[in-house]
């Protein structure tokens, strides 16, 4: 059954973390579904290319964060915060694109 | 009533100028703090503030925080630290702040000793350092080089916890710090009095943020810190919030690229063996964070360098034909304006159109194609970006009467394609600066000096 992330998400967002990167936060509403994205490798690398539409190179680092049953992931900016051509100072606006992330759940409780 | 040691830190609110509630702050200062603290900064709002030497925060509420806080520590005798002060920490934003304190102490007939610690390092040291091959570039970070150095208005690096504890060793009651790591600010004084490093800069990390790591989080009410032998405790200062581990674990991921290995002055914090308690139904304990010493004493510099002058236009459009083939009218636009200009060596710059509607707030990374947008209206931000001032202006001028009145293909409202809010349509912005230093310096001597003043008569 195919699912959309902000079932089993409570939190979605982006910020700068320091004027040259912008991070991505997403918390689960439950370990289960933290574990589940984990194992199955759901924010992949090739994921985050695809939705960013960046090469890997941009993609700093994915990190499993069991304590916030968190995965984030930091890329790159496209251009320093503040810098000419810059759209998003803070960064906060820029986790749109996972909002749309549907997988493949197999027992699928709405938590 | 236990004999366990504790240590107890009242943070004010999130970014000094924020503001908090009243009763937050004397709920805190009930449970008799040793220590109230505040970050008064962020490199967030951009490169602007760094660069001018201006805070992002109002006067006026900086004032009001800072006459809570600093008449409650005076009377109380309880130190009372402010890191990063102005917004950015550099010479002019400490200035500003100094100022504000030696007003409100007037004002309140309060009198004290203050340290003042400035984080500005000059440029020669930090081409010398540069030379010498003691400057690393943070992860994402351009090579510095000698123009980056020259060019920056204002470079500060974040100092550690050793100055501030110098300062509160010299008998300070106010410490009022440039640029530093916002948790030193809360975790000094406990580490001057013999408590765990660790555990008190990773309180100093979440009480930085002060209500924000609370649920429902705030920017703008307090929270209180204990730190314990073995561990530490968050507690809310407002009955509307509580920590729970979900709220403070997840505040451990806020701003960070890697949540386990936080980078600091002179090592990182580990929370690979951190654990996080809820003790009741408001309170969080922390324990098992290890501070990791780098082998060098590292800190972070950070810069600013002016690029140009910025000068924008605001419009609207509502015509479904030019909203429609909008990519294309502006890019014939800005060749018409390029050709234009080409021949003129005075009026050098670029021009940015940033279209809300379509694309405005990701810009290229935005996944929906243009030719799918089905806004009914849309705004239009010209930004020109000149070498002069008068360039900047030139140049958005000419792009905003370029495209009012451009006829583009198949349109039918004839009579102008912009809708303006405002007369003047253009507004001078002013410098724009970009962050030219982003890097680690390995430490040297003296480079947080501390000074003492007497603000106020002495008694």
């Amino acid at each position: 059954m195919l699912v959309n992330i902000t079932d089993v998400a409570r939190v979605i967002r982006s910020k700068n973390s320091g004027p040259f990167e912008i991070t991505f936060d997403i918390m689960f509403k439950s370990p289960q579904w933290f574990e589940y994205f984990c194992e199955k490798d759901i924010i992949s690398r090739e994921l985050i290319c695809r939705l960013y539409n960046v090469d890997e190179t941009k993609i700093l680092a994915i990190v499993h964060f069991k304590p916030a049953n968190a995965i984030k992931f930091t890329l790159k900016r496209r251009i320093p915060s503040g810098s000419p051509g810059e759209t998003d100072i803070y960064g906060a606006q820029q986790h749109a694109p996972l909002l749309g992330i549907e997988f493949e759940a197999p027992e699928y409780e709405k938590t | 009533m236990s004999d366990k040691r504790e240590f107890r830190v009242l943070s004010a609110t999130a970014i000094l100028g924020y503001g908090f509630p009243e009763e937050s702050f004397e709920r805190g200062m009930s449970r008799k703090p040793h220590l109230i603290a505040v970050d008064a900064g962020s490199t967030d709002p951009g490169p602007y503030y760094l660069g001018s030497g201006k805070s992002f925060t109002d006067r006026a509420f900086v004032k009001r925080d800072l006459t809570h806080m600093i008449k409650a520590g005076v009377s109380n005798s309880i130190p009372v630290v402010i890191g990063t002060a102005g917004g950015s920490g550099a010479k002019s934003h400490l200035d500003w702040c100094r100022e504000i304190i030696e007003e409100l102490a007037e004002e309140n007939k309060l009198s004290f000793k203050m340290a003042v610690i400035p984080a500005d390092i000059s440029k020669e040291r930090v081409l010398n350092a540069l030379n010498a091959g003691k400057i690393i570039p943070l992860a994402g970070v351009h090579e510095l080089t000698h123009d980056h150095v020259v060019q920056s208005t204002n470079i500060v690096a974040q100092m550690g916890m050793e100055p501030i504890i110098e300062a509160l060793k010299g008998g300070a009651q106010v410490v009022l710090a440039g640029r530093a790591y916002d948790p030193a600010n809360f975790a000094a004084l406990a580490v001057m009095e013999g408590f765990d490093e660790a555990l008190a800069l990773h309180m100093g990390k979440i009480l930085e943020c002060a209500a924000i790591a609370a649920t429902p989080g705030s920017g703008a009410d307090c929270a209180l810190g204990i730190l314990e032998e073995d561990g530490f405790i968050l507690e809310p200062l407002n009955p509307k919030r509580k920590f729970t581990c979900e709220s403070t674990a997840a505040h451990t991921l806020y701003e960070k690229t890697d949540p386990y290995h936080l980078p600091g002055p002179g090592g990182e914090l580990d929370l690979t063996g951190c654990n996080f308690t809820q003790i009741d139904e408001n309170r969080v304990r922390v324990t098992g964070t290890r501070h990791v010493p780098t082998e060098k004493y590292y800190v972070k510099l950070e810069g600013a360098r002016p690029i140009g002058y910025r000068t924008v236009s605001i419009a609207g459009s509502r015509d479904p034909i030019m909203i429609s083939r909008i990519d294309s009218i502006l890019n014939e636009v800005n060749e018409q304006v390029e050709s234009m200009i080409s021949k003129r060596s005075d009026v050098n710059g670029s021009v940015y159109y940033h279209v809300y509607g379509k694309n405005g707030v990701m810009g290229p990374l935005e996944p929906i194609p243009s030719s799918s947008v089905s806004s009914h209206e849309l705004a239009i931000i010209i930004e020109a970006i000149g070498e002069t001032k008068a360039a900047a202006d030139t140049l958005c001028s000419v792009s905003r009467s370029t495209l009012l009145h451009y006829g583009y293909e198949g349109r039918i409202s004839t009579a102008g394609n912009l809708a303006f809010p405002f007369s003047p349509s253009d507004i001078s912005m002013g410098t724009v600066y970009e962050f030219s230093i982003y890097h680690l310096m390995e430490m040297e001597n003296d480079m947080f000096p501390v000074t003492y003043f007497q603000v106020g008569k002495e008694d």
